[in-house]
């Protein structure tokens, strides 16, 4: 039996196949599934801004909440449980500008801020980001099946995507 | 000063309330003239929760919801939102007459432009109302639509204010209409420093 775990906003958990990780409803917010091969360990994170140095009060950091803390910290999360780092992959969903905005303000770029933060962090990592669906107006739900490494990306009127 | 959103008191609980409820009064009169119909709103509830909750509050994170969102800025800064079912939309457009071809699923562009401009007439008489009351000034932006997911839209808002405090603080009333039993709901989210500006115009220190 597999069970669906489900990844809330600012969270992130591990797990192992045959379970599939689950998040609802990004819109500017990226999904990160991140997976080991081998073991058939993986990792979800749903973080929602790009950057804790925005934060004054650094000891009070919401490590989950930012892409350059959650994604390390889920790294280390899988390794615990049994991963290799240097095995791990990523693939990557949401980051849309929900309202078509254009100009620059926060709602307006968030979403391509939070891309560009999660693939400079992946990279420093090492952590080589095999596919994504990212950008765009639409929100998306995101199914990590742990038996096979991929994601499969529901977005409402629109086709599944598998990756 | 307080920096936070947990360190309000009652008293200025109880004064973003009463804004809330002119604010949305105002917005509810202008529905009313736009439907022909008495628009009823529900007592404003302030609350300050976390980013999970606000997602889940209004509905589950996937179902669908149209919004139409304007940003505020200047001497206060923050959001007003305005979200209906697909359902109801439909509805309202009925009422105002805007027939062109049949969409099944969605609204077709037509009945897009007329729910932003439904969203801005509420939201500028929302923002209009506080901003006489507390001699504020404030620029009110272009209207913008989303109809998708509502965690997804609700994220919008939620990040604007998301960097500086692990809590949201939003003003939420549901409009219904008696006849037709439409609802919707009007959300406005602040950030500390604004709510400092509108509360200590009206007398209140923070």
């Amino acid at each position: 039996m597999s069970d669906a775990i489900v990844i809330g906003i600012s969270d992130y958990n591990t797990s192992r196949s045959p379970n599939i990780l689950v998040t609802y409803a990004l819109g500017s917010c990226v999904g990160i599934s991140l997976y080991d091969d081998h073991t058939k360990i993986g990792g979800m994170s749903h973080i929602m801004l790009p950057d804790s140095s925005m934060i004054k009060d650094s000891a009070n950091v919401d490590r989950m909440r930012f892409a350059d803390t959650a994604i390390a910290d889920l790294v280390d999360a899988m390794v615990i449980l049994g991963a290799d780092r240097n095995r791990i992959t990523a693939k990557i969903a949401g980051g849309a500008n929900m309202f078509a905005m254009g100009g620059d303000s926060v709602i307006a770029r968030i979403g391509d801020r939070n891309v560009e933060s999660v693939k400079a962090q992946l990279n420093s990592l090492g952590i080589p980001l095999l596919a994504e669906d990212t950008g765009a107006d639409f929100g998306r739900t995101v199914f990590f099946e742990l038996e096979t490494g991929k994601i499969r990306v529901q977005s409402l009127g629109k086709n599944v995507r598998e990756l | 000063m307080i920096t936070s959103y947990t360190e309000l008191t009652a008293d200025h609980i109880g004064v973003l309330r009463e804004l809330g409820n002119i604010g949305a009064g105002n917005a509810a009169t202008s529905l009313s003239v736009l439907l022909d119909e008495d628009v009823l709103i529900s007592l404003p509830v302030v609350r300050i929760e976390d980013y999970d909750a606000v997602v889940t509050s209004v509905g589950g994170p996937e179902e669908l919801a149209v919004s139409v969102l304007l940003n505020f800025s200047g001497e206060a800064n923050g959001v007003i939102l305005f979200l209906l079912s697909m359902e109801d939309a439909k509805d309202i457009m009925n009422i105002l007459g805007v027939v062109d071809e049949e969409y099944t699923s969605g609204l077709s562009e037509t009945k897009i432009s007329a729910v932003k401009e439904i969203g801005n007439i509420l939201g500028s008489s929302y923002l209009g109302s506080i901003a006489s009351l507390t001699g504020i000034n404030i620029d009110v932006s272009i209207p913008y639509i989303a109809i998708d997911m509502i965690g997804a839209i609700l994220a919008a808002p939620v990040v604007q204010f998301g960097a500086e405090d692990s809590k949201v603080l939003y003003i939420e009333e549901v409009f219904s209409t008696g006849q037709r039993k439409l609802n919707g709901h009007v959300i406005m989210f602040t950030d500390v420093y604004s709510l400092k500006e509108i509360l200590g115009r009206l007398g209140l220190e923070l």
